[in-house]
């Protein structure tokens, strides 16, 4: 599961591949990145826009789909720092400290990313929902979680969940702990030393982690649309806008909604590569300092 | 046992860890565990025989294994060029792949279904010339997995080409081995490890797809059903245990799928420390 | 520091959202299946107008719709409507029987079965009709692709399932007869959705299949609102009478304090006003005296037969056809 923000830099290598050879790659290459990628981005913006700009906005700022992009927002704001919180701590543990049981931690950290979405949102449904665990205790006090903004955030939480730790624990473990040795040693105490060496040296890492984090959790959609109970304006989030248009025949504004989605992906990738660059800058002058 | 005994925050970290790791994904994961303990063996082992479970099971692991070989021929294509040659607009070629991890799967199912309907800019094309229908066909179902399994592949074989040492390759040119020598000997077997967990990674995605499929899937009972959709359609039939016995071994699969995952990674991380 | 501040904001917006709510007017969650969508965008803002002038009261109605299994599942999983508007009366017998958050007798509650307004199954084709479809029995020749939704997940199959059913029945005489009628029909389906929405989109928007078994409301729409160059609407001589009822959840009502609320919207719908917007959104409306005549007059005449008629009530037609196992498994198991 573990996609490296690691050193993009790098010289193109002296090759021996025919020139032949070398161009049918590259062409396939691109054929393949223009058919599976670039095709369905910019089928997202023509489609958006197939009825011209004014029914494009038109379609955004519907009271609609107003409220699905609040609930969207909401939901990021809330997720992202604690997934991004649990992640560090996690790291930590893992990354700083051996312990029994770590290899199924780490697969249990996992865990969330290749179960299936739908079942994401059974789960709470079970403990949650009128039939499940706590279903009489939850009615009985008033309380909504299912169908209401908890259930769409717990959801979310279970989804995003590996996206920050599993990016800290190779990048903790390999810029190793003798700084953070030195500064404890020099008397700085554990917060200090968290925060003038530990975090300085894993930011770009972390950053990474929480932009991932972020486009998965705004964009969600199996997992939310079991717990979300499609109430238009209130539990809708904008991958469920989306659906729910979409099936009223209004494809203007799905693909309008789906298209600031995809605008986020981009956003996202750029924001990415940004931070691939600025890591591999940060490693290349570290090599160069320790050389 | 901690490793080091100045290191702080062992005792908060791993509580915290432990506490949200249990409230967020254990308790929940249990209560299904528990959801299907109220069935009998019987009856559990009656829903899975069911000719329709065990043909949508047939259905998502034989689709989401040719995605991700296919994904894996593709990825492994677009890493070789974009490591190893270069051309113009390479960066921004390098920073799309990543699109299917951002794009919201609802988004990439109603696009891919709108490209590949037998209307749609592509699915007309293949249509004409081969006669061959992609969405709401089993092939659509391929299709939508190799896009969300693609970046998976990239992103593994990558590191590993760029830290391939050219000096085995020129040692092995020396030697008299023709290129395809080279690369079957040399190259392939190098990155063979890191194919493999890419292809793995891929699997593992496609098997639990749900968002980007069902769009362009068909949903035909023996056909075109992925297991994702049959758990849905248990439950709007009022199915709890039927539902959660089939989510059960969704979910023990994809456990021993990441077992073998981070099984196979660290063997990786092994051999490239060996290199 | 910075944490400490981004936590403030979350609670301030967290806080934020749950006040407004407190805020709010009294609200009524209506819970539907989907082609009610159009309607009950009209009839609520006809409805909270309504109330206004009569109590002073402002209010505000949300919609919730989707398949209809998909909705009666999530009300018995605590979707709290106050009202229930879907397709067929199995799935509020289950809500009834699973929460008992209403009492069993609910159909009996309100005239005609507690259908307001009814519906039937009709086809629509391509225009022009080029496969010369004039009746079920052109559904199961070579050839025609018919689309319908999954019966287990759609209420609106069910209705398309049991239409051609019945039809099979009364022409050949024996159930026999009937199951191979209907099996031959289902192999000529190329893609089953979960929902009519699905479905509609699959042959409308991505122009697949001959024949689209459709809610007559939504065929009637889809003509409107898609394309009326595109397409015909052809019924055929017999076809299902589709009740589909709507209750209080009771329990919910009363716990928010909408019972007074969710009857009014209900009786609302029997009431003229009610009526004349279920026929002018191609709902057969009770009470035909109050609707336009001129929206009476598109629709076409046919013999309807009622689920009771041939079936025996919902309860028995769902063990029999719809249940694991049950005839719509055997028609679909491969050979």
């Amino acid at each position: 599961m573990k996609i490296t923000a690691a050193a993009h830099a790098h010289k193109p290598l002296s090759l021996s591949d025919p020139d032949g050879f070398k161009y049918l790659l590259i062409t396939l290459t691109l054929a393949i990145i223009g058919l599976f990628l670039v095709l369905p981005l910019a089928t997202v913006l023509t489609e958006a826009f197939a009825k011209g700009w004014l029914t494009y906005r038109d379609s955004l700022t519907h009271p609609d789909t107003l409220a699905a992009i609040r609930l969207t927002l909401l939901t990021a704001l809330i997720t992202v720092p604690l997934t991004t919180m649990f992640g560090v701590c996690a790291a930590w543990a893992i990354a700083r400290f051996e312990f029994s049981g770590k290899n199924v931690l780490l697969t249990l950290i996992d865990l969330p990313f290749s179960v299936s979405p739908v079942i994401a949102g059974l789960i709470y449904v079970l403990v949650f929902g009128a039939q499940g665990w706590f279903g009489t205790w939850l009615s009985d006090h008033d309380i909504k979680i299912i169908f209401a903004v908890p259930g769409i955030i717990l959801a979310t939480l279970f989804v995003t969940f590996p996206f920050v730790a599993r990016e800290l624990i190779p990048l903790l473990q390999e810029i190793g702990h003798e700084e953070e040795e030195a500064a404890l040693s020099l008397g700085a105490g554990s917060w200090k030393m968290f925060f003038k060496i530990t975090l300085p040296n894993i930011k770009w890492g972390l950053l990474y982690g929480v932009l991932l984090c972020n486009a998965r959790a705004m964009g969600e959609f199996g997992a939310v649309s079991v717990v979300s109970g499609h109430i238009r304006g209130l539990t809708n989030t904008l991958p469920l806008h989306v659906e729910v248009t979409y099936n009223e025949y209004d494809f203007v504004g799905s693909f309008a909604g789906a298209s600031l989605l995809a605008g986020l992906a981009v956003v996202t990738l750029v924001i990415k590569t940004f931070l691939e660059w600025r890591q591999a800058q940060d490693l290349k002058s570290a090599r160069v300092a320790s050389e | 046992m901690p490793q080091s005994h100045i290191m702080p925050g062992f005792r908060p970290a791993i509580s915290f860890t432990l506490v949200y790791l249990s409230l967020i994904v254990l308790i929940p994961l249990s209560a299904m565990l528990l959801k299907t303990f109220q069935l009998s063996w019987d009856e559990f082992w009656a829903i899975l025989t069911n000719q329709r479970v065990i043909a949508s099971f047939r259905v998502t692991f034989v689709s989401a294994l040719s995605a991700a070989a296919v994904a894996g021929i593709f990825g492994f294509i677009i890493a070789w060029t974009l490591v190893r040659y270069p051309f113009p607009g390479k960066r921004l070629f390098d920073a799309l792949i990543d699109l299917p991890f951002a794009l919201p799967t609802a988004v990439a199912g109603i696009v891919l279904a709108t490209i590949y309907q037998p209307n749609g800019v592509i699915g007309k094309l293949v249509l004409a010339v081969f006669g061959v229908q992609i969405a709401y066909k089993p092939l659509g179902i391929v299709f939508a997995m190799i896009f969300i399994g693609l970046p998976f592949v990239v992103r593994t074989i990558e590191p590993v080409l760029q830290e391939f040492d050219t000096a085995m390759e020129e040692a092995a040119a020396s030697l008299g081995a023709n290129r395809l020598q080279t690369f079957i000997k040399v190259i392939l077997p190098n990155i063979l490890p890191a194919a493999l967990t890419g292809f793995a990674l891929a699997f593992a995605r496609a098997v639990g797809e749900y968002g980007s499929v069902i769009f362009i899937a068909g949903n035909m009972p023996y056909i075109s059903e992925i297991v994702p959709l049959l758990i849905i359609t248990k439950l709007e039939q009022y199915d709890y245990a039927g539902a959660t016995a089939i989510g059960l071994v969704m979910l023990i699969l994809s456990f021993i799928l990441l077992l073998l995952i981070n099984l196979l990674q660290g063997w990786l991380r092994r051999r490239n420390g060996q290199l | 520091m910075k944490l400490i501040t981004l936590a403030k904001t979350v609670i301030l917006i967290v806080a934020l959202s749950v006040s407004f709510q407190v805020i709010a007017d009294r609200t009524l969650l209506n819970v539907s299946y989907d082609p009610t969508r159009e309607f009950y965008q009209e009839y609520n803002k006809a409805f909270i107008k309504d109330w206004k002038e009569k109590t002073g009261e402002d209010v505000q109605i949300q919609q919730s719709h989707g398949g209809a299994g998909k909705q009666a599942r999530a009300v018995i999983d605590g979707l709290e409507a106050d009202v229930l508007t879907l397709a067929l009366s199995y799935d509020i017998d289950q809500i009834a029987a699973k929460t008992g958050k209403l009492d069993k007798s609910w159909q009996k509650r309100l005239p005609n079965n507690s259908a307001p307004y009814t519906s039937t199954i009709v086809f629509l084709v391509r225009k022009g009709n080029p496969k010369g479809v004039t009746d079920w029995t052109d559904l199961v020749k070579e050839g025609v692709a018919v689309i319908t939704p999954n019966p287990k997940t759609s209420g609106g199959a069910r209705y398309n399932y049991l239409a051609a059913w019945a039809f099979a029945e009364k022409k050949y005489g024996n159930k026999e007869a009937a199951k191979d009628f209907v099996k031959k029909l289902y192999k000529n389906v190329p893609i089953l959705d979960s929902g009519a929405r699905g479905s509609t989109t699959t042959f409308v928007q991505r122009g697949i299949g001959d024949v689209l078994l459709a809610w007559e409301n939504e065929a009637f729409l889809a003509v409107n609102q898609l394309g009326p160059d595109q397409f015909d609407i052809i019924v055929p001589q017999t076809s299902i009478l589709a009740e589909t009822p709507v209750t209080v959840l009771d329990k919910v009502a009363e716990k928010s304090g909408t019972r007074d609320l969710a009857e009014a919207y209900l009786n609302h719908l029997y009431s003229p006003v009610g009526q004349k917007l279920a026929a002018k959104y191609y709902y057969r409306p009770f009470k035909p005296e109050f609707a336009d005549p001129k929206d009476l007059a598109r629709f076409p005449k046919l013999e309807r037969v009622s689920v009771d008629e041939i079936f025996g009530g919902w309860e028995k037609a769902q063990a029999t056809h719809f249940a694991d196992g049950g005839t719509f498994d055997e028609i679909y198991a491969p050979q």
